[in-house]
């Protein structure tokens, strides 16, 4: 049995901290891991958790994110909780295996601390590396704080593993403004958390041998299609398991967590979406663009995959004009959160002004004053009725103003 | 029912197996020899993880599977750590008692080719070997990349023909010498690796026993000849094993704890690398006035590996 751990009602936790602790709780059997900055002390506080007896799991530090991954696959299929964190550079280097963890349905939680891809080589946070796994099958949740980012790791397990979901996922918090800023964490005692975590109940397990089963088979023309579909559509119906899973948490704990949060929204004509740590600035901009009579409000996605779409319209379906913020640089399109809301848009009644900003790259502060100017020029668009900008821009950009693709609608 | 305690060849054809006869492996291949004797040759459960490859394509191809036991396959590099992961799985389940059968033994094997296991997954193999988990990654070297037409790997010998490494007007195709897989493994520090052969079945049955038997990682690399990128035909695979085997190209050896090295076949004749040589179509090209130099220059080393093998042995080095 592992060494009690002895916990506050209140602590205070960095993100990585608060992260590393909901693995403890949820007792994972094993952590396959390689570090890498900013998630690297997740992995090491697991270390200081095994060099002191305070887990009965493995850890496993492998040569590689690559092999990490890999290792976390092979330990999944063997029929237990498996979990593992990384960043950036590294979660790029897990890439390929990203999508088997996902095609073979094992529900691996993965801690991704968001950080820029290289190059230029940066350790800041953006979000380069979660739209990077945005198409690999995972359900990604978003935290905007360490107490979220602990959270929503112990709803992490009990989503995946939910045999109706059987699905890999990934929360995600800022590399440095979550993962290392210490701040007030309410946990959980280690007794409620296991039991709302609950006990790992194995499917299609390779160390049943009464019951052989081949992992990763290969499939060409005549079944990958529906293979994948039918994995698309276990990622779809997720969503009401999520919200089951986020009423169960706010049942015992009191928070609240939905896939799309809403913030001054009863009344919003102009609003910023966004994701991660932004949307806790873009709220205090809101209030104060309210003292300046504008009437703005934010909307932020705690769960990136399944991406909302219905929510986010009935988020948004009363706003004028709406800010789309990505944090990862569009290489050539506009960016891919853009794009989800625009589609998510375009099928509403009123069909609200959209424009996109790219932001914050590389760690670059997003202001209150930032904000406030996006909300001032959402204003505008909605008086003008028609969007009176590039509709894609670089905000805090230094030199001259960058922005490309232009409304047929003014 | 194990190896052990089957008397002939015959009777272990017939020996009920966990790698079934459907698969869609070419006809005179090899590894499915290795594969079945290796499963063949112990009563224990079994969890084996391939490499993407030969082996891996043409056994699990959905809604078909030819292990009758756990199997997985992720990518074309990291066998050696799915198994392990799951061997860590299962110690970390059978203390806390979630296993569905806690006492059943279980062994923890990995398969892969020479491309996976030299080239692409050298550093995932690398990893698990250092990390000491307990199992036993077998090579099937075939030396080449023969599941994607023939192209060189680190394996392939000097003066082989392969589709990225061509014979020609101006190439007498590969001219890199074999990468020294087996030392590279003992130098790990592993409790046992060997190289063997299909042909000396026994020994190779023993090999495999030996590996599983003890705790720790085990590396063993298998000569495993291609009938089709090799070219020679499908019926003469054990012949032309014996000419490799004979030939020196492939020395059956094991070393123990990293020093302990034994020379577990020495042929009665000792056949010259040009007979190897010519059974085989992918060194038709040294047979041309021209290239016939490498022949004797691939003798020459050949002899000072063999020469370098018994000193060791005698040395215990």
């Amino acid at each position: 049995m592992a060494v009690k751990f002895d916990l506050n009602e209140r602590e205070v936790w960095d993100g990585n901290y608060a992260a590393s602790q909901a693995l403890r709780q949820a007792d994972v059997d094993v952590v396959v891991a390689y570090p890498i900055t900013p998630s690297t002390p997740i992995v090491e506080n697991y270390g200081a958790y095994v060099g002191n007896g305070f887990i009965d799991g493995e850890f496993v530090m492998v040569e590689s994110e690559h092999a990490a991954m890999s290792g976390c696959i092979g330990a999944s299929a063997a029929g237990g909780r498996v979990s593992t964190a990384t960043s950036s550079q590294g979660f790029a280097l897990m890439a390929e295996v990203l999508y088997q963890a996902s095609g073979m349905r094992l529900p691996i939680v993965l801690n991704v601390v968001n950080r820029a891809l290289a190059s230029p080589l940066n350790v800041r946070g953006d979000h380069a590396d979660m739209y990077l796994g945005r198409d690999a099958g995972w359900i990604q949740f978003g935290a905007f704080n360490a107490q979220e980012a602990y959270d929503l790791a112990l709803c992490a397990f009990k989503v995946a593993e939910n045999h109706s979901v059987r699905l890999p996922v990934m929360v995600h918090q800022d590399g440095f403004i979550t993962s290392h800023t210490a701040q007030n964490v309410y946990p959980l005692t280690d007794e409620k958390a296991k039991a709302f975590v609950g006990d790992f109940v194995p499917v299609d397990d390779m160390l049943d041998f009464s019951r052989p089963v081949t992992y990763g088979a290969q499939t060409e023309e005549d079944w990958h299609f529906e293979h994948k579909a039918k994995q698309h559509k276990a990622i779809m119906d997720s969503m009401p398991i999520i919200d089951d899973v986020f009423a169960e948490f706010k049942e015992l704990t009191g928070r609240e967590y939905n896939r799309v949060e809403s913030y001054d929204m009863e009344d919003a004509d102009v609003v910023i979406i966004g994701l991660g740590t932004t949307v806790e600035t873009a709220r205090v901009a809101a209030k104060n663009m309210r003292e300046k009579g504008v009437k703005a409000g934010v909307v932020a996605i705690r769960c990136f995959r399944p991406f909302p779409y219905e929510e986010v319209r009935e988020a948004l379906k009363d706003a004028k004009a709406i800010a789309v913020t990505d944090r990862s640089s569009p290489g050539g399109a506009m960016g891919a959160f853009f794009n989800e809301v625009s589609a998510a848009m375009y099928t509403s009644v009123n069909r609200p002004l959209v424009t996109g900003f790219v932001y914050g790259l590389g760690g670059r502060d997003f202001s209150i004053e930032e904000a406030e100017r996006i909300f001032a020029e959402q204003q505008a668009h909605a008086d003008a009725g028609h969007i009176t900008t590039d509709i894609q821009q670089f905000s805090g950009l230094r030199g001259p103003k960058l922005g490309f693709f232009k409304t047929a609608r003014g | 029912m194990a190896i052990t305690s089957i008397k002939n060849l015959k009777e272990f054809s017939t020996n009920n197996d966990r790698f079934e006869g459907a698969h869609t492996l070419c006809p005179g291949c090899a590894h499915s020899m290795i594969v079945r004797e290796l499963m063949n040759c112990t009563d224990d459960n079994l969890v084996i993880s391939s490499n993407t490859g030969c082996l891996e394509v043409s056994t699990a191809v959905y809604p078909f599977t030819s292990w009758d036991t756990s199997w997985i396959h992720i990518g074309f590099e990291n066998a050696a750590t799915s198994v392990t992961a799951a061997q860590v799985m299962h110690k970390v389940r059978k203390k806390k008692g979630t296993l569905k059968d806690n006492d059943a033994p279980v062994k923890f094997v990995a398969f892969g080719g020479d491309g996976s296991t030299f080239d692409i997954g050298f550093q995932w193999l690398s990893g698990a070997m250092e990390r000491g988990h307990d199992f036993t990654y077998i090579c099937l070297d075939n030396e080449n990349y023969a599941n994607t037409g023939g192209q060189r790997s680190s394996a392939t010998p000097v003066g082989a023909h392969t589709s990225t490494a061509q014979a020609g007007t101006h190439s007498y195709g590969k001219k890199q010498k074999k990468k020294d897989i087996v030392s590279i493994m003992a130098a790990h520090g592993s409790p046992y690796v060997a190289q063997l052969a299909p042909n000396k079945w026994k020994s190779m049955a023993k090999g495999f026993q030996k590996a599983l038997e003890v705790e720790g990682p085990c590396f063993i690399n298998t000569v495993s000849p291609c009938c089709t990128e090799w070219k020679f035909d499908p019926k003469d695979t054990i012949n032309l094993t014996d000419l490799a085997t004979d030939s020196l190209m492939f020395p059956i050896y094991e070393i123990i704890d990293s020093h302990e090295l034994n020379i577990l076949y020495r042929p009665k004749n000792i056949i010259s690398v040009e007979e190897y040589m010519a059974a085989q179509g992918r060194y038709k090209h040294l047979f041309k006035p021209q290239y016939r130099h490498i022949i004797d220059e691939v003798q020459k080393d050949i002899d000072a590996k063999w020469d370098l093998l018994q000193r060791r042995e005698e040395a215990r080095l």
